[in-house]
């Protein structure tokens, strides 16, 4: 990656008495990234972004973002940062738009009208002048996305944005993220541990366990590593298996399925097992790859909790 | 910074629980003020009878001015508890209710938010304090006349204060609570930096209030060389623009002492405040 970073840890590492929460984790966020920051809960996620976003000093090591120290020059690098934080709170007694100013004045005063527009995009426009502490859970989580835009910043930081929303709200986050880093070219770190929210919009992440990195890299090239597996389904299956027996050299593990057989193998063997499979009438109806984040996910953060 | 200032007075002022001490005020000022005058100026009569048998008064002694040393008399030990309700709350409260994630993320440094919510504590103090006497005295006055203004002081001694005096003593005399205040008002914002819930801040500046005051009171002779540096042994400082002549140097003193309390107070919370780690 010739790009300079947009976010970088060095060997950071946070410690609560004998406790590390997170332990020399270096990250690397580059420009246009959707960062998914994958962990089980308790691995350290939120514990990150907090010292990313200043909220936690560190132990160890430092944050730069945009090039630049969090220590030794926060105001510059927190600048073009915007974020959400676990739980949106805000000055419940306050209307969302005297909750903007406030946010806005934090960063110099913006104009009335980006207010308008940042709560127009997250669908609050209506309900501007009303105040937070009437808003529902959803609504809440929605501000919070936009007191993170208000500057118009280049990177977003979102941690579980869409914690108790229902499976709609969810789906609208979803989507206006996907539209952030499509459309308006946000740099975006995405915490979450809902596995197919980070596979839908990511495409890079990293997973840490117990506070220290995991795994790190684009999302595609991370699910190609390792080992393949596959379902294949058709009939008879009682065939299938015997075709799969006959070449047990290319397959390494197999097990019956409820629509079929599920086989572990190298991705390379595929098409000599498919062509075995027909030449012996095995009807085929399909050769599914069933590699998926959750899967991986569960590889990495078992493999670390046996170790 | 003045932006940063505004936001906190906003903050600060749109909240109604800033309101609750200014309420109990209204409500306890012309309590007293209608009972005095509907007593009719009895108890004054009382409390010159030994005079009146030597002296003759002439003219309204029972007048506004009077009236309203007195609600200063018996306020001043109650006044702390409202200014550290808001005093209190100013970083505590940030932390209850989770908004130090939405304030702390900014491209701003603590240093100038903690500035900017102390200016706003000692303004609040100063507006409530000058409330409580803009109340005080307008309506005393309003309901029962201006006059001199007898006074015992310590000793029995009789002091009278002609009335073209009185204003600017007690002019001086707010001037003073208004500093007394704000000492009470630091420490319970230096509490407010430790704690993540209002109502601890509060109690603890309580605590120290009372157990300093008892401490000053103590007519034990092991405490007679500290008890001077206890703050609470010149939280009567605004009695002392009423003596004649003016104890300035013991003004001077007290003056002193409160400041260097809100200094350590202040240094404080800035110092914790700064390496707070924010889990709430």
């Amino acid at each position: 990656m010739s790009e300079h970073p947009i976010l970088e840890t060095r060997s950071l590492g946070k410690r609560y008495g004998s406790r590390w929460a997170v332990r020399d984790l270096n990250l690397l966020v580059y420009p246009g990234d959707v960062f998914g920051f994958l962990g089980p809960n308790g691995a350290g996620k939120s514990t990150t972004i907090r010292m990313a976003l200043s909220l936690i000093r560190p132990t160890t090591g430092e944050v730069r973002l945009f090039g630049r120290s969090l220590r030794s020059d926060r105001s510059a690098a927190l600048r073009s940062v915007g974020g959400i934080v676990e739980r949106p709170d805000f000055y419940g007694y306050l209307s969302a738009v005297k909750n903007l100013e406030i946010v806005g004045a934090l960063y110099g005063g913006v104009p009335a009208r980006r207010i308008w527009e940042v709560l127009e995009l997250v669908g609050l426009k209506e309900r501007g002048n009303d105040r937070v502490k009437a808003y529902s859970h959803g609504m809440k989580q929605r501000l919070g996305i936009a007191q993170a835009l208000l500057s118009d910043p280049e990177l977003v930081v979102l941690d579980e944005p869409t914690s108790g929303l229902d499976p709609q709200g969810m789906k609208e986050i979803r989507e206006l993220i996907i539209y952030l880093a499509r459309e308006k070219k946000k740099t975006i770190i995405l915490s979450s541990h809902l596995l197919n929210e980070i596979e839908m919009v990511a495409t890079r992440m990293a997973i840490i366990n117990k506070g220290e990195l995991k795994v790190q890299g684009a999302v595609q090239d991370l699910l190609k590593s390792g080992e393949y597996r596959v379902l294949i389904t058709g009939e008879p299956l009682a065939k299938i298996g015997s075709v799969l027996r006959r070449h047990r050299r290319l397959v390494r593990a197999m097990e019956p399925a409820e629509t079929g057989m599920m086989v572990t193998m190298d991705r390379e063997h595929v098409p000599t097992i498919a062509a075995a499979l027909v030449r012996a009438n095995v009807r085929l109806s399909g050769i599914i790859p069933r590699r998926s984040l959750e899967e991986y996910f569960l590889s990495i953060t078992e493999n670390a909790t046996e170790s | 910074m003045v932006r940063l200032i505004f936001v906190e007075l906003q903050k600060t002022f749109l909240k109604k629980r800033t309101y609750l001490g200014f309420l109990i005020v209204l409500i306890i000022v012309p309590l007293i003020e209608v009972a005095m005058k509907l007593e009719g100026g009895r108890f004054v009569t009382n409390a010159f009878r030994s005079v009146a048998r030597d002296f003759v008064l002439v003219g309204n002694l029972f007048n506004g001015w009077l009236v309203s040393y007195q609600i200063m008399n018996s306020l001043w030990v109650h006044i702390p508890l409202l200014v550290s309700f808001v005093a209190g709350d100013q970083l505590a409260g940030e932390a209850t209710s989770g908004t130090y994630r939405l304030i702390l993320t900014r491209p701003v440094s603590r240093t100038r938010i903690f500035l900017a919510k102390y200016f706003t504590v000692v303004l609040y103090t100063v507006v409530f304090v000058l409330f409580l006497a803009v109340l005080s005295i307008g309506l005393a006055v309003l309901l029962l006349g201006r006059g001199d203004l007898l006074l015992f002081s310590r000793g029995g001694q009789i002091t009278i204060l002609p009335e073209g005096e009185v204003f600017w003593r007690f002019a001086l005399a707010y001037l003073f609570a208004c500093c007394s205040m704000i000492t009470v008002s630091s420490i319970a914002f230096f509490f407010s930096s430790f704690v993540e819930n209002a109502i601890g801040p509060i109690v603890a500046t309580m605590g120290v209030l009372i157990t300093f005051m008892v401490l000053t009171a103590l007519p034990v002779e092991v405490l007679e060389s500290v008890r001077t540096h206890f703050f609470t042994y010149y939280l009567d400082i605004w009695q002392r623009p009423f003596e004649d002549p003016i104890s300035w140097e013991r003004i001077a003193t007290a003056l002193l002492y409160f400041a260097g309390y809100s200094i350590v107070a202040v240094a404080g919370a800035w110092a914790v405040f700064l390496r707070k780690d924010i889990l709430s």
